[in-house]
């Protein structure tokens, strides 16, 4: 009998490991998401995979998710650390990985987890958003920086949305087999602003092909295969209604070469890209001018949706650090976690981890229900009650994905701080991963739409009443008896919030609502996402502590919020104006 | 060409993760206490079979596995990954084997399926440590063997080229069809689960999985036949009862010692260059390190 001691002596599968995520596949909603999805499991006697009725689902996605926890804890978690000293590297015009990343990306392809969430005709696993989303949290969880290649199959979403049936038949199929895909929208001039989108598009008669000519910055993974590219097909016009959305063959060749790459703060095995397009030829994605107004905007959600996601792996990972450390570091004589001033920073991170998976499965499952209508809407002509239901879920979605985007990413950045602070000196160090995760945190507030842009979405949600509606909604649902008095404070809250909101809309004053806008979108946010962990926390004890120490936090901000709001005076918005 | 490849693979305790009560009183594996697991190496073979199967289209690969009803797991994670089947040998006449009775039992299974053109297994189970199992089994068939096989480079017309993995470096080496080979646990680890296949063949079963589920599973085997797990028992072999089970097995178990280091010799060096390089030498001769 001998015993081998090896390294990976505990097989981690991140998945198995966190009872908080399987929570997620038991929420009521599921059953109609699944059934929207399904149509009636239409599939099964097609394909051999495909669910045979609503438990099978259920169980078809634990299963996969069980796979992709174990790549990321056998794989894609050790990798990290060398993925990020080593990054990646541009030779003779193409980008090449760090090793850890090629072995992350071959896995994940090998074991058939790109495209779960197209549709089996195109090699897809047909599944919901809610274990897509889950898989970009636990490979986020491993690795931030390889969650955007990882998540960058978003972009086949919009083929398979809005593309026609030649481009989707030419094109998913590959995302399935594992090529990769980049997101080609911003450029040195167009940040935030893409209406000032300059790469040319033109059409060429002779061929009846459309060629891309210009230069795309900041494109992450901009080597990829299948490329999406927004650019402007109409000459002499300046804005937003002059571009369009192609997907683009990257063939390798002298047509787009990646110029240089980025020297970033972190992520850094994501290549951000620096690209030039010469003649590259290109296919028309939908309708002309469409490309910013309609697809990139769709295109956006998704990927918003993604940083939520990668938010929230990224919060779990600092959580599972700042806890392991806090319990094993001694000083005066026992674990510092038995410190006040420690224990309230880990338990806080744990509450801000819940509260933002919280709202990430909220929007995720909104997401998920007009989605599925929007793809039956596609087949068939929906009747009137499905269309009121497909865009009550839009409202909520389009509602809760600002929110989601701004909170989760926000959180993430304040638990790599705090689990730095934890470690103290050490974590200063580069001995310990949560450098890497402070560093890796910080884009996350910034990408796809900064906390500031997420604010200017989110504001008109809150002077419509669009979350007032569903605060109301969460207040008038069955919970626990023993948290009616969390909910008698939210509802205090909650009339603090519609006051001050009455207030600020009553002046009129645009710059004064664009400059508290903020603070009312996070005085919702916090009422939001504490109803969700007492929701969550009725169906499962587990959530009872955060939603308890959640609960203390948000009051206190939405104090903060109304009283600065309550003593500003107007006139005082001169002041901030350097 | 298209090859008939056989694994053999075997279910047994995760013993890397061993806690105080893996051992029972009369010293032999406490199997409750511990997780059943896919033997490592012989998810290493595994490995190897599935991209013999790649290079040689039309090729299949069956796991062969010997053990109570649940080590049909086994042949299960093999389908995930890639094997086109397997078939579990089970029954308690085969209770209590050691190497020897396992392998005349396998030995006797594998002669049932006919004509095999590489048998490949892992080095040695982790419960057991013996690396016994596979040479016996070549030997029992009557055909060639390669051990501690890192690799198979190559398998062309009738011959089968494999690296092998040896304590002071490697060595390639031919060998005639039909092979039986052991693979290390330095050969490439086995692909992760297929989300397809996974989906495809998680409903498979074992007769006798179904009868204690109590399901009836008559339908879905006539709508999904690739969903049964062919099982046999000792009536599907041909045998010699006296070599199966307890009595096939001349290994007795005489005694377990849990052994606790409790050594704290120390030594006192002098500073000096002559001693710290005796100290050195001596670490390199009793192997402490090097």
């Amino acid at each position: 009998m001998s015993f081998c001691l090896k390294k990976n002596l505990l097989d981690m599968n991140l998945y198995k490991e966190n009872p908080a995520l399987k929570f997620q596949l038991g929420h009521p909603l599921m059953e109609k998401i699944v059934a929207l999805k399904e149509q009636n499991f239409a599939d099964k006697d097609k394909y051999d995979y495909a669910p045979q009725d609503f438990e099978d689902a259920i169980d078809s996605y634990d299963r996969i998710l069980e796979i992709v926890g174990e790549i990321c804890g056998d794989i894609i978690a050790p990798n990290a650390e060398s993925v990020d000293h080593e990054g990646p590297q541009v030779i003779n015009n193409r980008v090449k990985y760090a090793r850890g990343t090629q072995e992350n990306h071959d896995a994940l392809a090998k074991a058939g987890l790109y495209g779960m969430a197209l549709p089996r005709q195109y090699g897809g696993l047909n599944f919901s958003m809610v274990p897509y989303v889950m898989a970009a949290e636990l490979v986020s969880r491993a690795d931030a920086g390889f969650a955007n290649i990882w998540g960058l199959q978003d972009c086949a979403e919009t083929i398979a949305e809005f593309a026609s049936e030649d481009i989707k038949a030419e094109f998913l199929p590959r995302v399935c087999a594992g090529e990769t895909c980049s997101m080609d929208l911003t450029e040195p001039d167009a940040g935030s602003d893409l209406q000032a989108v300059q790469l040319k598009a033109t059409f060429n008669e002779e061929d009846q092909t459309w060629y891309l000519n210009g230069v795309k910055r900041f494109i992450t993974n901009g080597d990829a295969q299948i490329k999406l590219v927004l650019a402007r097909s109409e000459e002499g016009t300046n804005d937003g209604r002059g571009l369009s959305y192609f997907v683009c063959d990257n063939k390798h060749d002298d047509r787009i070469k990646v110029r240089r790459i980025e020297n970033k703060l972190g992520i850094k095995g994501s290549p951000t890209c620096e690209l030039v397009f010469t003649n590259a030829p290109a296919k028309l994605v939908g309708t002309r001018r469409m490309g910013l107004i309609k697809y990139v905007m769709s295109l956006m959600n998704g990927a918003r949706l993604g940083v939520g996601a990668q938010s929230v792996g990224l919060s779990a990972a600092a959580y599972e650090e700042a806890l392991a450390y806090a319990r094993d570091r001694r000083q005066f004589g026992k674990a510092i976690i038995e410190f006040p001033a420690v224990f309230e920073m880990v338990s806080m991170i744990k509450a801000k981890l819940d509260a933002s998976r919280a709202i990430l499965y909220e929007c995720t499952r909104f997401v998920d229900v007009y989605k599925a209508y929007e793809a039956i809407e596609a087949t068939r002509k929906l009747t009137p009650e499905e269309k009121a239901d497909y865009k009550e879920y839009q409202r909520l979605a389009d509602a809760f994905t600002p929110m989601l985007k701004m909170f989760s990413s926000e959180f993430a950045n304040q638990n790599a701080y705090d689990c730095i602070q934890v470690h103290g000196g050490s974590g200063f160090m580069k001995d310990y991963a949560c450098e890497r995760l402070y560093r890796d945190a910080r884009i996350l507030t910034i990408y796809e739409g900064t906390s500031q842009l997420q604010t200017v979405a989110a504001i008109r949600h809150v002077t419509t009443g669009g979350y007032l509606k569903q605060i109301r909604a969460y207040e008038n649902m069955e919970i626990n008896p023993i948290f009616n008095p969390i909910r008698a404070r939210l509802v205090a809250m909650t009339e603090k919030y519609e006051a001050i909101v009455n207030a600020v809309v009553e002046t009129k004053n645009q710059e004064y609502l664009d400059f508290v806008a903020r603070r009312l979108v996070e005085m919702a946010g916090h009422i939001i996402m504490t109803y969700l962990l007492i929701i969550d926390a009725t169906r499962d004890e587990q959530f009872r502590t955060s939603a308890e120490v959640y609960i203390n936090y948000a009051e206190a901000e939405v104090e903060k919020h109304y009283s600065f709001i309550k003593a500003f005076n107007i006139d005082d918005i001169e002041l901030y104006k350097a | 060409m298209s090859l008939k490849i056989v694994v053999l693979a075997k279910q047994v305790p995760d013993t890397r993760n061993v806690g105080k009560d893996a051992m029972k009183a009369d010293g032999t594996v406490n199997r409750a206490a511990l997780p059943a697991i896919y033997n490592p190496e012989d998810l290493n073979a595994l490995e190897q079979a599935l991209r013999l199967k790649e290079i040689h289209p039309g090729s299949t690969v069956h796991v062969l596995t010997m053990g109570p009803s649940r080590a049909a797991e086994v042949i299960r994670e093999s389908m995930f990954r890639g094997a086109d089947g397997g078939y579990l040998l089970s029954g308690r006449e085969f209770a209590g084997s050691d190497t020897l009775a396992t392998s005349y039992a396998l030995s006797c299974a594998l002669r049932k399926l006919g004509k095999i053109d590489v048998i490949i297994c892992g080095r040695q189970a982790i419960d057991g440590d013996t690396a016994q199992v596979g040479p016996q089994v070549a030997e029992k068939l009557g055909i060639p063997q390669i051990t501690y096989a890192e690799e198979i480079l190559a398998v062309e017309n009738d011959t089968i080229t494999v690296k092998r993995r040896l304590e002071r470096g490697v060595e390639v080496v031919k060998g005639r069809l039909p092979m039986l080979v052991t693979v290390n646990g330095s050969a490439a680890a086995c692909r992760p689960r297929h989300a397809k296949l996974t989906l495809k063949y998680k409903l498979a079963k074992t007769q006798s999985e179904v009868q204690e589920a109590g399901n009836d599973y008559t339908e879905v085997f006539n709508n999904r036949p690739y969903l049964k797990i062919d099982e046999w028992s000792v009536n599907d072999i041909e045998h010699d009862p006296k070599w199966l089970g307890m009595s096939g097995s001349p290994t007795k178990v005489k005694q377990i010692e849990n052994v606790v280091f409790t050594a704290k010799e120390s030594k006192r060096l002098e500073p000096t260059d002559a001693e710290i390089d005796g100290l050195m030498k001596e670490l390199i001769a009793n192997h402490t390190i090097g």
